[in-house]
């Protein structure tokens, strides 16, 4: 188990950046029409008008929800803001209010919240789920095309199985109600992630978070060079890593000033290449590098790397090692996606502390909790609470309400969608879960999680308890889990 | 690369003692300062004042004393007098806790689990199995001791993995104290995969491995009545002289045999096998599906060390999972620790105060069945010890006991709580770690007057 979460584990190391990187999804509607680009155009088709960005849309829809209003509990509005004994509105899928007292329809259904906690919902920026899934069999083993040490052509989306029991679980023990599914780290280019809506469908397209920008997944590090060197491959070294890289950044170049060329000015279409169609989308700011790395001086190697190609790295993921670069980090404007207390499994990683996280608060850099793992992923608060505890007995003091940045807001910058989700703002998606308790005890669950203000978990109503197909007609079908 | 390989060594020989010795340019201590745990001149340590968990399944002793002598627990509880002499910690506003028991699991057996060259948790391609014992190989300045000796945890029970046979070897019982000899009980237990794993190193199946393991017990029984006329020499040998050895430890019930399954039906298999081997000594590890048969493995009065919080089909031999196993299992009346097997064993050992609290916390969910306080707290101490047979050694603060004592900030379970003093073997412990000291030297991130590599 251990070993092979190495591998899957080490995959991600993203580019994205704590501030939205320019340029939104394109979705099918303003997209390409379709054939564009084998026919011989004269016509310029436009920017970002020769092909789809978009091919396989979200057919995600809110499911209905009851305005709710939630009284008399302790609030974190996932911006450092706490509030004592408040309120919270949700109201046609929407954070309709927050306050002290706030107006609620007659027609309400009010939940006692004393004693309780409203926070946004979580956002785990570092997932498998789906397209490593639970039962673990090879025949689930779809996150590393570990074929070519480049594949940024693969979609992470195209492996996720939307049955995967695991996505059960991160919403009722996790309270997690958007995740990031990355490819694995075998490969320094992996593939584009999704960002999903931990809400069941039967097709992924159908849990996909709508207008969520894509992101690609890059890996430095052992994984690359141990799984292509083993073979005889390039690349064997960390400079071998590097070189790859720079020759594919290069040939991104190309392929972006044709296609730029051609549907800014028309002429012969350039051939279509879909892996460079991901690259492309970087370097022109659609998408975000969402980079694998554990070593501070790989991530500072890779962020100027980043600077010689023109596209930045968004987030560090795993980055074991961010707190003894917080500064480099701050600087560019890189988050730092991590562990509570990850350390040992693996050279790389052999300087781990508990103190990532704090440190790189302390130090001005944009950071975020991970999980990386089907079972981290229902306690990510609990981490969290780890780091803090680990922060303030070195002498670092973050609030509570301070510290669920980590959490859900940081995360959503991160991947482009903080105007939507990710705090508890009005207008912002209800994506919300009380706790029965403090959520930084780890005597506390997850009580009632809504996403889009509608209640999909309630821990004291069987019947809002998501089973998959999976285990439906298992043993323990139904079971408290 | 040879040059690498020097300067890793280097560091991980490091007397203990060397590392904490204070230099001139040292960054400032951490904030919270340590309570005197130095013995007495009596040699007694007293305790007192705090909430006290004796590990024994028992609820918290509010104002309780603890009094360590000798390497050895004295007394434990309220009203406890503090003898005259002892050395005496304020522990008012804080927990004094048995140490925490972990295991089974490599603790010492590794550097960082995917250096291969360091690694000594299973070999693949060994001709030995059973026979294999780890004890002479645990390494105490593994950095991972000391690291997660600051997270609470005083003993280890410590296994190979099984790499080439069913059976990986004999485990031992560790301390994980800042001294060079580790070993509390060697060949403590052999382990043997049995179910999805055992069936693929049995050669594919699990009717292969259930073969095997009766082919190895009744050689082992042959070696017993006569070693002289046993072979186990030869190339094609399926059972090796020392493996016959270490398996008619088992069978004669010398030595306990630790069974990791997970699914029920391997479970009911595992349980069968003392109607044809009646001395065998069984203990279960995994066991995510036991609730399945909570009541055939109470009724066996067989022990359980199960995986923490299981509860995905992580295969198809767990696809019952509930974080609810563990208190079905305490319920029905079975002897249960808990353990990281199963789980990402990344976060290290320490977590095992965060699985039992959320044992707990699964208690205030409907239709869930977790643990109280005192059930959870032994399982990380007592029943683990108890599991292994050395519960009246180890694993509470029972008088007589080791004294392998904690004291915590707070609840040793809560999130917040960090531990401030620990006591092996009543013998007092470094407060530093290699993951303080580069706490310590990036506090700032950015260089001083001089490279980081000055600062220490």
């Amino acid at each position: 188990m251990t070993r092979w979460m190495i591998l899957t584990a080490a995959s991600a190391l993203a580019l994205a950046a704590c501030t939205n990187a320019k340029g939104g999804p394109r979705s099918a509607s303003d997209g390409a029409r379709p054939g564009t680009e084998a026919a011989s155009a004269e016509k310029a088709p436009g920017r970002d008008r020769g092909y789809s960005h978009d091919p396989f849309p979200s057919t995600y829809r809110a499911y209905p929800g009851v305005p709710t209003l939630v009284r008399g509990a302790t609030i974190y509005d996932g911006e450092g803001g706490r509030i004592e004994r408040g309120e919270v509105l949700l109201r046609d899928g929407k954070v309709a209010a927050v306050g002290q007292k706030v107006e609620a329809p007659a027609d309400a259904v009010v939940v006692d919240g004393t004693g309780k906690w409203v926070t946004p919902g979580i956002i785990d920026i570092h997932s498998h789920l789906g397209d490593y899934p639970t039962p673990s069999v090879q025949a689930h083993s779809d996150g590393n095309e570990a074929t070519d040490p480049v594949t940024a052509d693969v979609w992470a989306e195209h492996s996720v199985w939307p049955q995967d029991p695991g996505f059960s679980r991160a919403l009722a023990n996790g309270g997690v109600t958007a995740l990031q599914i990355l490819p694995g780290s075998a490969n320094l280019f992996g593939g584009r992630s999704v960002v999903l809506k931990n809400v069941y469908a039967r097709t992924m397209q159908g849990m996909k978070f709508p207008g969520a920008p894509y992101g690609l997944k890059m890996a430095c590090g052992e994984n690359p060079k141990r799984v292509y060197g083993g073979r005889n491959r390039k690349p064997a070294t960390r400079m071998g890593n590097v070189a790859v890289d720079r020759a594919t950044w290069a040939e991104a170049q190309r392929y972006k000033r044709d296609w730029d060329a051609y549907e800014d000015k028309g002429g012969k279409a350039p051939n279509r290449n879909i892996a460079m169609d991901t690259l492309r989308g970087v370097l022109a700011g659609e998408i975000r590098v969402q980079n694998h790395c554990y070593r501070a001086d790989e991530m500072a190697i890779v962020m100027d790397m980043a600077k010689e190609f023109g596209y930045k790295v968004t987030a560090f993921h795993h980055a074991v090692e961010a707190y003894k670069i917080a500064d480099l980090l701050r600087a560019n404007d890189t988050c730092a996606a991590v562990w509570a207390d990850w350390y040992g499994f693996k050279m790389e990683s052999y300087d781990g502390i508990g103190e990532n996280l704090a440190l790189l608060q302390n130090g001005g850099a944009c950071a975020m909790i991970h999980s990386d793992d089907e079972n981290g992923i229902q306690r990510l608060n609990q981490e969290v609470a780890k780091a803090l505890a680990s922060g303030r007995r070195a002498g670092i003091n973050i609030s509570d309400a301070q510290a669920w940045t980590w959490l859900s807001l940081n995360p959503a910058r991160a991947l482009g969608i903080a105007d939507r989700t990710g705090s508890l703002k009005v207008g912002k998606m209800a994506d919300a879960v009380l706790w029965n308790g403090d959520p930084f005890s780890v005597y506390t669950r997850p009580e009632k999680v809504w996403v889009d203000g509608a209640l999909l978990y309630d821990a004291l109503d069987p019947r809002r308890r998501p089973i998959s197909d999976f285990e439906l007609g298992q043993p323990g079908q139904g079971d408290v889990k | 690369m040879r040059a690498l390989l020097l300067c890793a060594a280097a560091i991980l020989t490091v007397p203990a003692a060397a590392q904490q010795a204070s230099v001139p340019n040292a960054p400032a201590p951490a904030p919270t300062p340590l309570p005197s745990a130095a013995p007495g001149t009596s040699g007694t340590v007293a305790l007192v004042g705090g909430t006290v968990a004796l590990g024994d399944g028992s609820q918290p002793i509010p104002n309780g004393t603890v009094v360590l002598r000798g390497g050895r627990v004295v007394a434990a509880g309220a009203n406890v007098a503090v003898p005259a002499g002892a050395a005496v910690v304020d522990a008012r506003g804080k927990w004094v806790a048995a140490g925490i028991v972990a295991g089974p699991n490599d603790l010492g057996l590794l550097d960082a689990d995917g250096v291969q060259e360091s690694n000594d948790v299973d070999a693949r391609t060994s001709p030995f199995s059973a026979g294999i014992d780890v004890a002479a190989s645990v390494n105490p300045l593994s950095i991972a001791i000391s690291n997660e000796r600051l997270g609470g945890v005083t003993r280890a029970i410590v296994t190979p993995g099984a790499g080439a046979s069913i059976f990986a070897g004999q485990g031992a019982v560790i301390d994980l104290g800042d001294d060079p000899d580790p070993v509390t009980r060697p060949r403590a237990f052999q382990y043997v995969e049995l179910g999805e794993a055992g069936g693929r190193l049995a050669g594919g199946s699990r009717p292969a491995a259930l073969a095997l393991l009766r082919d190895a017990l009744a050689q082992a029984r042959d070696f017993a009545r006569n070693p002289a006329a046993f072979d186990g020499r030869g190339r094609d040998a399926l059972v090796k002289r020392s493996d016959a050895a270490a398996l008619a430890d088992v069978a004669e019930g010398r030595v306990p045999l630790m069974v990791h399954v997970e699914r029920a039906s391997d479970i009911r298999a595992v349980l069968a096998l003392p109607r044809e081997y009646p001395r065998l000594r069984l203990i279960l590890v995994g066991a995510t599906e036991g609730w399945m048969v909570a009541r055939e493995i109470a009724a066996a009065r067989v022990p359980v060390i199960a995986a923490a919080l299981a509860d995905l089909p992580a295969s198809f031999e767990q696809v019952g999972a509930t974080e609810s196993n563990v208190g079905r299992l305490a319920a029905a009346g079975v002897g249960v620790g808990i353990s990281t097997i199963g789980a990402n064993d990344a976060p290290g050992e320490h977590v095992l105060t965060q699985y039992a609290g959320n044992l707990v916390a699964i208690s205030r969910v409907p239709g869930a069945t977790g643990l109280n306080w005192g059930q959870a707290f032994a399982a990380i101490t007592s029943r683990p010890a108890d599991a292994v047979g050395m519960g009246a050694e180890i694993g509470s603060l029972a008088p007589g006991r080791r004294a392998d004592a904690v004291l915590w900030s707070g609840d040793p379970l809560e999130l917040s709580s960090h531990p401030e003093a620990i006591w092996i073997d009543g013998r007092p412990q470094p407060t530093a770690s290699r993951q303080t000291r580069l706490r310590d030297r990036y506090r700032r991130a950015t260089e001083g007057a001089l490279p980081k590599a000055y600062e220490y």
